[in-house]
């Protein structure tokens, strides 16, 4: 069965090491944070200058000067520092976060990721996406793998505008755990419980490399 | 010593002039300075480029210079979560230049650094590239991006002394430090202004040096987006 968006944060959370710095983008990615088991130690960041988000205020603890990149009202954890918008995106471009964890529209074969802007849509603007896919060196693209119109989202080139390229390295999907081969091609590594990896290959229209048994994640 | 001191907002924006540039600090409506983009709205002062992260939202913010149409042009990372900026936008009335947000942050230090342009990684291979030269530095490529700078920055603070000095509380710095230094005229606005010794110099974020006038701040709403709460 194809995992619902929690399923695919707890698996996402499998990924994460402990002693890392980590950005979560909106949507599914912030819910990874909800499933990173307790003897894992990492450090949040958000792009708006905070390192060390903790979880949701209480009512009363509710504070307009702590927000996240989602503009939602955090806390901080022991250990929390702050900066200016210029310095976090220098720590980000300078390749201090360990790893960034975003969603997708599309990603092509070679990883090249589209998820700022639907031609004929309001666009609203990248925010910060362009600078992350071009800085961090590990990213996990967290997304469903088929869109509403049934289209595969992991393509040969992607057809929206680019956000940035060959920058992608694993991607998460409701059926499937893939990593992106430096050659080019989506290198089936797991499959969601019950998925085969024949229903993979049909929901992928661009190269998919699958070798040998293809273990079920384990959730 | 050098009194920056003005009475009021009103006082502070009294020459931004028809067709300035200006720079609003804020992260959505985290740290914008409210007091005086309302003395901007009384004003009635128009055709206004505005240098911002956002847009404020429809009732807040920018959003309310936009209402009033005294924005010709925004320059911005993100700008949703705002149906008359969408309308403006459609119709042609308003300008949009959007800038991934860690070369917007950057190009604003620049301006305030004297660094007129630097290569970022950030846009390489999109939209944003267009026009710009690119250069390949030890394998990866790289976009030519140019300072920001205004005619005027309007910077909110937590706390600031009469000399300028200023300091931010939480995540309501983001852009206010790095605009306060590239505005050829700064205003801050705070939530508690002290007569200059009572700030501690070791906690300064924004040296005065970079502020040309500060008032005591009023009747702040602080406005939260998404209150998100434990359950």
């Amino acid at each position: 069965m194809a995992l619902d968006k929690i399923g695919i944060a707890k698996r996402i959370a499998q990924e994460i090491k402990t002693g890392t710095y980590i950005n979560l983008g909106i949507g599914i990615p912030t819910l990874v944070a909800n499933y990173i088991p307790e003897n894992i130690h990492v450090v949040l960041q958000s792009e708006n200058g905070l390192l060390g988000i903790g979880e949701f205020p209480t009512e009363e603890d509710v504070d307009a000067d702590l927000i996240n990149a989602g503009k939602q009202t955090v806390t901080m954890r022991a250990g929390s520092s702050l900066f200016h918008s210029a310095e976090s995106f220098g720590m980000i471009r300078g390749g201090h976060v360990d790893l960034t964890i975003l969603g997708a529209m599309e990603v092509s074969e070679n990883g090249d990721i589209a998820n700022w802007k639907i031609p004929g849509k309001m666009v609203k603007g990248m925010g910060g996406a362009m600078d992350l896919v071009a800085s961090a060196d590990n990213i996990i693209v967290a997304m469903q793998h088929k869109s509403r119109d049934g289209e595969s989202k992991l393509l040969k080139r992607c057809t929206l505008p680019i956000t940035g390229l060959k920058c992608v390295n694993k991607i998460i999907t409701d059926l499937a755990v893939l990593d992106v081969l430096p050659e080019g091609g989506f290198r089936l590594v797991e499959r969601a419980p019950g998925v085969t990896a024949e229903e993979i290959k049909n929901s992928t229209a661009g190269k998919l490399v699958i070798e040998g048994d293809i273990p079920e994640m384990k959730i | 010593m050098i009194d920056k001191v003005v009475e009021n907002a009103d006082k502070a924006v009294r020459d931004i002039p028809e067709n300035a540039t200006l720079m609003l600090g804020g992260f959505g409506l985290c740290g914008i300075p409210e007091n005086c983009i309302q003395a901007l709205l009384r004003k009635g002062v128009t055709g206004l480029t505005c240098i911002s992260n956002n847009a404020g939202v429809d009732d807040f913010g920018i959003g309310l210079m936009l209402k009033s149409r005294q924005v010709k042009k925004m320059i911005s990372s993100y700008v949703g979560e705002n149906e008359e900026f969408e309308r403006q936008l459609l119709s042609g009335e308003l300008e949009v230049d959007l800038v991934p947000q860690g070369t917007l942050a950057e190009r604003i230090r620049a301006g305030g650094a004297g660094i007129p342009a630097f290569y970022t990684p950030a846009g390489f291979g999109t939209e944003v590239a267009h026009g710009k030269e690119v250069r390949e530095y030890f394998g990866k490529m790289y976009l030519l991006e140019n300072w920001l700078k205004a005619d005027f920055s309007l910077v909110k603070a937590w706390k600031g002394d009469t000399t300028g000095n200023l300091i931010y509380k939480g995540t309501a710095r983001n852009f206010n430090p790095m605009m306060a230094a590239a505005g050829k005229i700064t205003i801050a606005e705070v939530e508690e202004l002290v007569p200059a010794g009572e700030l501690d110099p070791n906690a300064i974020h924004t040296p005065g040096i970079y502020v040309q006038r500060i008032f005591q701040g009023k009747n702040y709403e602080k406005r939260i987006e998404q209150r998100t709460v434990k359950k």
